[in-house]
């Protein structure tokens, strides 16, 4: 077990930027997740953590041990690969057990560490096959077991999940989770999956154009997006986005409604702002009320727990998220009201949050 | 089927049995004449197979001339020169697949340069090169130039076999615990066996069949390969066909042997299942 430092990170493939000054501390025992659309540098960090990529600048510490020039084999450091990464010529056994043969460990203990993480796995009846010889879901199990046998300091997941139906996807997420409890090891998990992100995260890390863009505990993203980028990509059905400005203490959109400033929030005459409102925070209301508005309905999609509803209205194609069923219909009028405490409220040019 | 599906099935395999036939026929002319007795050869006209076939041929070759010695001649410059390169261009391949290096670009253009000249070209430098340092007239000269003109194309050759294998695999056993050099032992390197077996019967056959520097850099018995050994049965006024063809049936069998030692490795797709698929 161990804690990883990262110390103002910078990566350029060439003369390509990839990371910008990443700082980033992880304590002992932390389940980090790092999220970010594909391309954001996710996994050269992790690479970078794992010592297969070169560090262009700044300093990567394990334990208080700066290992920017250790090579990977001595960084004691099990990585789980989105391909999984399986020795195609060994059997299931044998993959297991490789870091514990490269170590020179004993053979009663080697098999003693492979049959324990087996049977945490349910991979005993599959040890003597070839990878070949699996299917996926079998396969992603070899790779976490791959990294369990040895008992490193941090396990590297890179999006090891992605390749999965989502039914086993969901299985092995709560199996991660269960793992991590168990194990209590310091993990770095790169998705871009956010209900991964959600569920399995002690903190995460929001990435975006290899810049850090917010760190937190889920819920705290969740609750109070740091900017824009951290408030549209995380939650499914996405935020909505109204855009106004403030004008006679209140924001006025672009299509001429009115939203009330929230309270606590102070923006200057004329200030461009985006007005961020989640799905699940837009109800639907009997009649009009103070504040209410009307739209008619353009879209409904039942997802079987909730539905989506989109209507027409400020200008935008506003999603409300809804438990309750059989409410609306195509074409239907409806009266729209925004749970004012719930509102998110942006800075359109620094694109960051306002309250 | 549909009877249009099955008079296409049948024309593809007749096509197919006409090209097989095609490439297969100048064997067979070789170990038809190679068993017809001399006495037969221009006597009995052009027919498939001779009236009475016997071995005396192979007979003579095997007792009365040198082949066994060219043979083995053959057998030593081809075997040595194709471990040789198949080390070298290995090494080399693996670090152009996985290496980003300086001069790179220059080296790739070098080594496809040496591939652009006519060989003729170069057989009077190369005396010259290789006579002050008593290389010509032996085998380890032969082996030296062989391994020269063999190396780019098989490393190129073996670029494309480690091209082809990810390279999470290593990243994975250089976590697991292993050097650079470890995880190419022993996880890249057994899975690049077909690669390695082609590259070997690649360079084996190249060198086997060789003639033009065989004939000019080796001039004594002891040193000739079964190539120029077989321009022996040339002579001023006449060519025995019968032996010469005897000798060639005798020399297809070392290649005939090496390709069924390899073509295990040479069918076979270790790589499956080594990452999502
Ligand atoms: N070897 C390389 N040479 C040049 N550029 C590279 C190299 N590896 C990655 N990049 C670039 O670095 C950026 C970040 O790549 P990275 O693989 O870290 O993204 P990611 O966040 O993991 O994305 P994804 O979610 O698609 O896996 C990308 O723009 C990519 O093109
Ligand atoms: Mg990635």
């Amino acid at each position: 077990m161990a804690s990883i430092t990262i110390e103002a990170i910078t990566k350029t493939f060439g003369t390509v930027p990839v990371l910008n000054d990443i700082d980033l501390s992880i304590a002992d025992g932390e389940f980090v997740v790092l999220v970010g659309p594909s391309g954001c540098g996710k996994s050269t960090l992790l690479r970078m953590i794992a010592g297969l990529e070169d560090i262009t600048a700044g300093e990567i510490r394990i334990d208080d041990r700066r290992i920017n020039e250790v090579a990977p084999k001595d960084r004691d450091i099990a990585m789980v690969f989105q391909s999984y990464a399986l020795y195609p010529h060994m059997t299931v056994a044998d993959n297991m057990s490789y870091s514990l043969k490269l170590r020179k460990t004993a053979k009663e203990r080697i098999a003693e560490a492979v049959g324990a993480a087996a049977g945490k796995l349910g991979l005993d009846p599959l040890l003597a096959r070839r990878p070949k010889a699996l299917s996926g879901g079998q396969r992603q199990r070899v790779a976490m077991g791959r990294a369990i046998v040895r008992h490193p300091k941090a396990f590297l997941f890179d999006e090891p999940l992605s390749n999965l139906d989502a039914r086993l996807r969901e299985q092995m997420r709560a199996e991660i989770k269960r793992l991590h409890k168990s194990i209590g090891a310091t993990s770095v998990y790169v998705t871009h999956d956010q209900i991964e992100a959600m569920t399995l995260a002690d903190r995460i890390v929001a990435m975006h154009g290899g810049i850090i863009q917010q760190v937190g505990n889920p819920l705290d993203l969740y609750d109070r997006p740091a900017n824009l980028f951290v408030a549209g990509f995380i939650g499914s059905p996405a935020m909505n986005f109204v855009e106004g400005h403030r004008r006679a203490g209140a924001i006025e959109t672009d299509d001429g409604s009115k939203i009330a400033i929230p309270d606590g929030v102070q923006l200057a005459e004329g200030q461009a702002v985006t007005v961020g409102i989640r799905p699940e925070h837009v109800r639907i209301v009997a009649g009009p009320e103070a504040g209410s508005y009307a739209a008619r309905v353009d879209l409904v999609e039942p997802t079987g727990f909730g539905t989506i509803v989109h209507v027409r209205l400020l200008g935008q194609d506003l999603k409300i998220y809804t438990l309750e069923r059989g409410i609306a219909a195509v074409g239907q009028p409806l009266h729209i009201a925004l749970d004012g405490a719930r509102l998110h409220v942006f800075d359109r040019e620094t694109t960051n949050r306002i309250g | 089927m549909t009877r249009k599906r099955i008079v296409l099935t049948l024309l593809h395999r007749l096509a197919v049995l006409a090209y097989v036939a095609f490439a297969l026929f100048p064997l067979f002319w070789l170990l038809k004449v190679s068993v017809t007795p001399t006495s037969l050869l221009y006597t009995e006209g052009i027919r498939l197979w001779p009236s009475r076939a016997s071995l005396e041929h192979y007979a003579f070759v095997l007792t009365h001339s040198s082949f066994p010695t060219f043979f083995l001649n053959s057998t030593i410059v081809s075997g040595a020169t194709a471990v040789i390169v198949t080390i070298v261009a290995s090494l080399a391949g693996y670090a152009m697949s996985r290496f980003v290096f300086r001069g790179k670009y220059w080296i790739v253009a070098l080594l496809l340069l040496t591939q652009m000249f006519p060989l003729v070209m170069l057989i009077a430098p190369m005396f010259k090169m290789l006579s002050p340092l008593g290389l010509t007239n032996s085998l380890t000269g032969l082996v030296i130039v062989y391994v020269a003109f063999n190396v780019p194309f098989a490393t190129f050759l073996m670029q494309s076999f480690f091209d082809g294998i990810p390279k999470d695999l290593e990243d994975a056993a250089m976590i697991d615990g292993a050097t650079r050099f470890t995880a190419f032992r022993q996880i890249i390197l057994p899975l690049t066996l077909p690669g390695i077996a082609a590259t070997l019967g690649f360079v084996f056959t190249a060198a086997w069949s060789e003639l033009l520097f065989a004939l000019m850099l080796i001039s004594g018995n002891q040193a000739t390969t079964f190539p120029v050994g077989l321009l022996s049965f040339v002579s001023k006024f006449s060519v025995d066909f019968g032996q010469m063809m005897a000798a060639g049936v005798l020399a297809l069998i070392p290649a005939c042997l090496f390709f069924l030692l390899i073509q295990r490795y040479l069918v076979q797709g270790l790589t499956a299942g080594a990452v999502k698929g």
